[in-house]
């Protein structure tokens, strides 16, 4: 048995444990202490039946906990040492652990890392070396989130909207530590549109297979980041990108469109072009618009004003930048681009330069400082 | 999001409460510990705790000079402007938070018991991946 196999027997498990009467902080605390046990053990001496093991050490791991604190207040243990025989857990169960993981009360960055722990099933010394920060850290903040939410009904219907940014959140992290969390998410979203089957979780699953199809021609052998026009497209991973459509067109067969399935309509778009000089600049305007009428967001603006440029030249690109605010972290980058397709190259290798310097990631910098020297030679050597 | 709280030995406009700690009495000596301490404690509570250290005054420039020659060293320079004193490395939700934290970390008691309003440099660190935008 694999570790991946083990992370997805973790959200049941706590099911299960919640079911027989543990709270749901204790219970998640217990299934953490089983997990890094199984981990330890499972290599060397693998249990027949995983789950029934999990269950057993962690409901053990629970009445021990619970015993150490009876006998701290000095109080009567009161748990039965015999789990009673509760319901079989159901698929809802994983469903209310999405919906209280990321629940809308919750810092986004707890929100995030309860998420791997409790649905991921992930240790806190993965998540914690995947965002850089001490175990003791990570820690604290899963601990004080869990406190955040106690007493929070495991009833009722969340909200999704929180579930779908948090997923998205986790995806756009990457790669961290030993764990690759893009993966990670799209497993977890894979298993959301199981569980719910709205339109708008298909869609975030299309959006993240669509990206993550890409990811290898991304980034260039030394890590440098390598843009969309330049990206050898032979490099795409097409099953990723056939499963993505796909799912998408099923989506939006329902006919119940939202940003997430407008988004991955213009991440396929780019997918099923050969070059960037043969792609639907038009419908990708098209789909920016429809992405406007749902969230009137910058930045969505400042990616419509690159399409538009493309669509009908640079001139109504740099038009249609009229109404964002010039201090976006892209907006530079974007202005930069369009005035070197407009041909302006000085003011475009200004505007690189300056766009280098709003970055907000290595990369990111270090793309653009390229892109200003390479503009700049151009211009030295006409 | 990570920032760096930065303190400075020189460098940093005057603060308010300006008397140097050699001058204090124990007790504020003792008291102005405490509070760092008690900050370092609050901060890794909150799950917000990433990295503290304080560094010596002293140091020197290093430079390469060529090949097959030893680096170049040189300094300390009293003239230089800038000096680090030490920093705290946090993981907070947002800038404002950030602020807050700086905020708190200026009200250390110095002289008299009095906050010191020390002036601390707060900068944004890179985050690790790029947004895919395309």
């Amino acid at each position: 048995m694999n570790e991946a196999l083990l992370r997805e027997l973790v959200p049941a498990v706590i099911g299960v444990l919640v079911r027989r009467g543990a709270d749901f902080a204790s219970a998640e605390d217990a299934v953490q202490e089983a997990l890094i046990r199984a981990l330890e053990t499972w290599p060397d001496d693998p249990p027949r039946e995983p789950k029934a093991w999990l269950v057993a050490v962690g409901w053990r791991k629970f009445l021990d906990a619970t015993r150490a604190e009876t006998s701290r207040r000095g109080r009567e243990l009161t748990v039965e040492l015999e789990p009673p025989a509760g319901p079989a857990p159901g698929e809802d169960d994983t469903l209310r652990l999405y919906f209280l993981c990321a629940h809308p009360t919750l810092p986004v960055g707890s929100a995030v890392a309860l998420t791997l722990r409790a649905v991921g099933g992930l240790t806190t010394r993965q998540i914690a070396a995947a965002y850089l920060v001490p175990e003791a850290t990570m820690a604290q903040r899963i601990s004080r989130a869990k406190r955040r939410i106690a007493g929070l009904p495991l009833d009722r219907p969340g909200d999704l909207g929180t579930v779908l940014r948090v997923l998205y959140l986790v995806f756009n992290e990457g790669y961290g530590g030993d764990v690759d969390l893009a993966g990670e998410a799209i497993r977890l979203t894979r298993q959301l549109v199981a569980l719910t089957g709205e339109p708008e979780v298909s869609g975030l699953l299309a959006l993240m297979l669509l990206h993550h199809a890409r990811r290898a021609s991304r980034t260039g052998e030394d890590g440098r980041l390598v843009p969309l026009a330049a990206q050898d497209r032979s490099r795409w991973d097409t099953r990723l990108i056939a499963e993505g459509v796909t799912i998408l067109q099923a989506a939006l067969a329902r006919d119940r469109l939202g940003e997430y399935q407008a988004q991955a309509a213009i991440a396929a778009l780019h997918a099923d072009a050969p070059s960037t000089a043969e792609t639907d600049w038009v419908q990708i305007v098209e789909w920016y618009d429809e992405l406007l009428l749902r969230t009137d967001s910058p930045v969505v603006r400042l990616n419509r004003a690159v399409a538009v440029g493309e669509a009908d030249g640079p001139g109504a690109g740099l038009a249609a930048l009229a109404d964002v605010p010039a201090d976006l972290p892209r907006y530079a980058a974007v202005t930069a681009y369009l005035h070197e397709r407009a041909g302006d190259l000085e003011r475009a290798a200004d505007l690189y330069a300056e766009a280098a310097r709003a970055a907000t990631s290595v990369p990111e910098r270090d793309h653009l400082t390229r892109e200003a020297a390479r503009v700049r030679h151009h211009l030295t050597t006409e | 999001m990570k920032y760096l709280l930065l303190k400075h030995y020189r460098g940093a406009p005057t603060a308010a409460n300006d008397v140097p700690m050699d001058r204090w009495t124990p007790a504020e000596v003792d008291a102005h510990m405490r509070y760092m301490h008690d900050f370092a404690a609050r901060l890794e509570e909150t799950g917000e705790f990433v990295d503290t250290q304080a560094l010596l005054p002293d140091g020197a420039f290093v430079r390469y000079d060529g090949p097959g020659r030893p680096p170049v060293t040189d300094g300390p320079f009293a003239e230089t402007k800038d000096l680090i004193a030490g920093w705290y490395i946090i993981d907070v939700e947002s800038w404002e938070r950030a602020v807050e934290l700086a905020g708190e970390l200026s009200a250390a008691p110095g002289a008299g018991g009095e906050p010191i309003h020390e002036w601390l440099e707060v900068r944004p660190f890179f985050t690790g991946s790029p947004t895919v935008n395309e």
